[in-house]
This record gives C-alpha cells, sequence and structure tokens, in this order.
C-alpha cells in the first residue's frame, strides 16, 4: 500500500523542483533552441524557394539565349542566301551586258564588213569594164589595121546601121 | 553467436563460483549478510528496497561493510517545531529528538498520545535523485541553449549536446504544434518539452543500477502526479469558451444535458489519474520485473552447480533483454505522457 500512497515530502520537493526547472528551462532554454531552429528552418525554406526562383530564371535567361542564338542562325542564313542571290544577279547581268555589246560590236562588224565587200565589188566592176574597155580598143585596132579590113568594117555598119532605121520606122507606126 | 555462448558460459561458471564463495556473496544487490547466513533470501524485502524511497541512500556493499550515504530528515513537529538531522541517527531502530523509523519505515514522532507522523520533507533517496537529475537536465539544456546564442544558426549546423537534443526537442515542438495548433503552441511547447526531458531522463537515470542513478523516481507516484497535476492545471486554467461550454452545456439532446456534464467532469479528473498510472505502473512494472530476473540467482544459490548455472544464463539474457525493453519504454512512456498532455492541451484550445 506504500506503493500508492503518495508521500506528502515528495510531493512537496516535486512541486517545487519540477516547477523551478520548468521556470528556468521555459525562460532560458527551449524557446532560445525551438526559435533558432525555427528561424532556422524558414532561412533554409527561403533559400530553397529562392533556389528555385534563380533556376527558373537560369531557365528562362538559357531559353532566351538559345532563341537568340536560332534568330541570329536564321539571319545568318538570310544574309548568306541574299548575298548569294546578289551575286548570281551580278553575273548575269554582267553576261547579258557583255553578250549584248558583243552582239553590238559584231553587227557592227558585219556592217562594215559588207559595206566594204560592196565597195570592193564596185571597184573590181570599175576596172572589169576599164580592162574590157582598153581590151576591146586594143581588139578593135589590131581588126582595123588593114585598108580592106576598114573599108568592109565600115560596110557592116552602114548596113547595120540601115537595118536599124527599118526596124525602127514599122514600130513609130504601130505606136 | 558461438563467441556469445562461450561467454555466457564462462559467466554463469564466474559467478556461480562467487556465489558458493562464503567470503564473497555475490551481494551487490544489498543482500544483508544475515540473510546470506540464514541462506534465505528475502525476495518481496530486495525489491521494495530497490524500487521504495528511502531515507538513506545504500551505495553498495564491501566486505568491510556497506556504504550508505545518509541523507537530511527535515520534520516539523506540532510540539517541537522544526527539526533537521542526519538520518545516521536513526539506523538500526535508534531514536534521536523523539523521532525513530516506524513499522511503515517512515520517520515517526513518539508524543505523550503515542505515535504520530510529523509534517515531513526530508531529502529522501527521491528527492535527492530528483534534485540531481533536474539539475543535469538544466545543465543539459542550458548547455545547448548556449551554443544557439553563441553561434550563428543561419551559417553553422550544430554540433556535439546542441547537435544531439535538437532532434528531441523539435520532436516535442512540432508535436507541440501538431496538437495544440499553430496559435497557442508557443505558450505551450516549454512546458511539454520540460515534461518530456524530465521523463526521459529520470527513466534512463532510474534504469542505471549504480549512483546517480537507481532511484525508482518515475515509478513513484508522488512524482507522476505531480506532473498530471501540471498537465491538468494547464489544461483547465487556460481553457477556452468552447472548452467549458463542452463541458458544461454541450450540443447533446435535451434529456441528456443534465447528465453529459456529471461524465464530462469526471473525464476532466480521469484524464491526469491516467496519466499518472500509466508512467508509474509502467516504470514500477518494468524495475521490477528487472529485479526479479536479477533476484533468481541468488534464490538458486542454494541448488545444485548445473541447475544454478543454468538459471544464472537464463537470468543474465533475460535481465539484458528486460534492461533493453526498458530503455525502449523510457523513451515511449516520456513520449505517451508528452503527447497526451498536448493532446488535452490542444482540446482545451479547440475552436467550435
Amino acid at each position: 500500500m506504500n506503493l500508492i500512497t503518495p508521500d506528502t515530502g515528495l510531493l512537496f520537493w516535486m512541486v517545487i523542483i519540477f516547477g523551478l526547472l520548468f521556470f528556468i528551462l521555459a525562460k532560458f532554454g527551449f524557446p532560445i533552441i525551438t526559435s533558432m531552429v525555427e528561424e532556422r528552418n524558414a532561412a533554409i525554406d527561403k533559400s530553397l524557394k529562392d533556389a528555385e526562383e534563380v533556376e527558373a530564371m537560369m531557365v528562362a535567361a538559357m531559353k532566351e539565349h538559345d532563341e537568340m542564338i536560332a534568330e541570329v542562325r536564321r539571319a545568318q542564313s538570310e544574309i548568306l542566301k541574299e548575298a548569294t542571290e546578289a551575286k548570281n544577279t551580278i553575273i548575269r547581268k554582267a553576261r547579258e551586258e557583255a553578250r549584248a555589246e558583243s552582239d553590238k560590236i559584231l553587227s557592227e562588224a558585219r556592217v562594215q564588213i559588207a559595206a566594204e565587200k560592196e565597195s570592193a565589188l564596185r571597184d573590181i566592176r570599175k576596172e572589169v569594164a576599164i580592162l574590157a574597155v582598153s581590151v576591146s580598143e586594143k581588139i578593135l585596132r589590131e581588126q582595123l589595121s588593114s585598108e580592106a579590113a576598114r573599108k568592109e568594117y565600115l560596110d557592116r555598119l552602114i548596113d547595120e546601121a540601115g537595118n536599124i532605121s527599118t526596124d525602127i520606122r514599122p514600130e513609130e507606126n504601130v505606136n | 553467436m558461438r563467441r556469445l555462448l562461450l561467454i555466457l558460459a564462462a559467466l554463469t561458471v564466474t559467478l556461480s563460483a562467487a556465489a558458493n564463495d562464503p567470503v564473497v556473496p555475490g551481494d551487490s544487490l544489498a543482500v544483508m549478510p544475515s540473510e546470506v547466513e540464514e541462506s534465505q533470501v528475502d525476495i518481496p524485502a530486495i525489491i521494495f528496497g530497490h524500487i521504495g524511497d528511502d531515507y538513506e541512500w545504500h551505495l553498495l556493499d564491501t566486505p568491510w561493510g556497506p556504504v550508505v550515504l545518509h541523507l537530511p530528515i527535515i520534520v516539523h513537529s506540532k510540539t517541537s517545531g522544526w527539526h533537521c538531522f542526519s538520518s545516521g541517527r536513526l539506523e538500526h531502530g535508534e531514536s534521536y529528538e523523539g523521532f525513530y523509523i516506524g513499522e511503515n519505515g517512515k520517520v515517526m514522532e513518539a508524543t505523550p498520545e503515542g505515535e504520530a507522523r510529523p509534517f515531513d520533507i526530508s531529502i529522501t533517496k527521491n528527492v535527492l535523485s530528483l534534485m540531481l537529475s533536474s539539475i543535469l537536465i538544466a545543465v543539459l539544456i542550458l548547455l545547448s541553449a548556449r551554443w544557439y546564442r553563441k553561434h550563428d544558426v543561419l551559417h553553422e549546423a550544430p554540433t556535439g549536446l546542441a547537435a544531439l537534443l535538437e532532434p528531441l526537442v523539435m520532436m516535442v515542438h512540432t508535436m507541440a504544434r501538431e496538437n495544440i495548433g499553430e496559435e497557442k503552441y508557443q505558450k505551450y511547447s516549454p512546458y511539454l518539452c520540460t515534461a518530456f526531458f524530465f521523463i526521459l531522463i529520470n527513466n534512463f537515470l532510474g534504469i542505471l543500477p549504480i549512483f546517480p542513478g537507481g532511484a525508482n523516481v518515475t515509478g513513484n507516484i508522488a512524482i507522476t502526479l505531480v506532473l498530471a497535476l501540471f498537465t491538468f492545471f494547464t489544461v483547465n486554467l487556460f481553457g477556452n469558451k468552447h472548452y467549458y461550454k463542452e463541458i458544461f452545456w454541450p450540443d447533446v439532446p435535451a434529456f441528456l444535458k443534465p447528465i453529459m456534464p456529471v461524465i464530462e467532469v469526471f473525464s476532466a479528473f480521469v484524464k491526469p489519474i491516467s496519466l499518472t498510472i500509466r508512467l508509474f505502473a509502467n516504470m514500477l512494472a518494468g524495475h521490477i520485473m528487472i529485479l526479479c530476473m536479477v533476484c533468481i540467482i541468488f534464490v538458486m544459490a542454494k541448488f545444485a552447480p548445473v541447475l544454478f548455472g543454468s538459471m544464472t544464463a537464463i537470468s543474465v539474457i533475460f535481465g539484458l533483454f528486460l534492461d533493453l525493453l526498458e530503455c525502449l519504454v523510457a523513451f515511449i512512456q516520456a513520449y505517451i505522457f508528452t503527447m497526451l498532455s498536448s493532446i488535452y492541451i490542444g482540446l482545451a484550445h479547440q475552436k467550435e
């Protein structure tokens, strides 16, 4: 029975000692520990959140960076394409111009050649006429060197001339 | 495993040899020389000697006699006022200034009307143990708090004592937050932490067989009663309107209205009683079981060596098992007491 009857002396001391212990620890012990740990927990939570935000920002920045690079690449290829096109057009134009120029030169040359050919032909014809006249003169002189020949020739000429006048008259009558 | 068995066998042989030696009776358990001579071991006396309170602290027995710490007796007599003297003066049934130790083991006063119990606030074994353990708790917690005060918690992790105690403190603190609620828990957390550490440290000291442990502090009903009353007053002095309305005018059908307050008030008083008995009975039972296991050795000493040896081995194995179990129980009981206290406090702060 001794075990389950609380002893007054022990009750008295227990109240005093436990009360004192509680007072000391509640004032100088536990609140300091718990508040510090809670402060630390809050700081850890905050840092974790901050880290998350920073990560998100970094991801966004990386994305922007990638986009910029892609855009630059696109611009670069466009510029290259344009440059190639410009080059091609310049070459093409130059070629066309050159062709036109050469055509023009060729046609001019053709015209000149034709003109020169004409004049050359004309000269040749003149020479040939002169030559023919001199040749026929030489032949005539040769044939008319004798008196008989000269006489025969004159007769023939007179005949021919008579023939010509008779031939002409009927024609005039017709008209 | 084989090595363990060998060690146990060796231990058994040594113990039986020691016990059979008449010069050194294996009496670290305060078996009085007279009892050994009679070879009749008074088990209830040994057990109650260990779990009860005493005016002196029996530290150990040596071949030259027991080593005893005599504690001061402080009594107030109705006739002669305050008295303070060493318990050594009352040894072996002697009386001093009219005081002697009575049949019930308490200090009694011889008065003309007969035997009377004076108002007794002696520093008994349990009170001394209480003081020592409280000093130990205060030192542990204050040193730990000092670390937090001296260091920047945001840039340093706690080391040493602070790192050891922080999980326990935060466990109780979190429990308080969960059971009491965000608004009020800061106010009650220090009380719950104090109760937790008080019970835990005293439970562990109770398992330690040598000074300054060994006193059965948390297995004493006076201690657990005071703890439970602290919780009771904390709950009922700071309860909110809703809590009292639930007790005296709960939302129940009209015919139950007169009955409910009776039940609720009864329940309010049963809660601290259950807290008292639970802790007290658990710790007491644990101590008694361990002591019984150890006592088997001394009961079996007069039997044949084979029987004695094997029973000693069983006693050591089961004693070890119970000691480890008690370590678990020490924590569990501290946790349960704190948790129930926090739940009761939480109930007194519920909103609708």
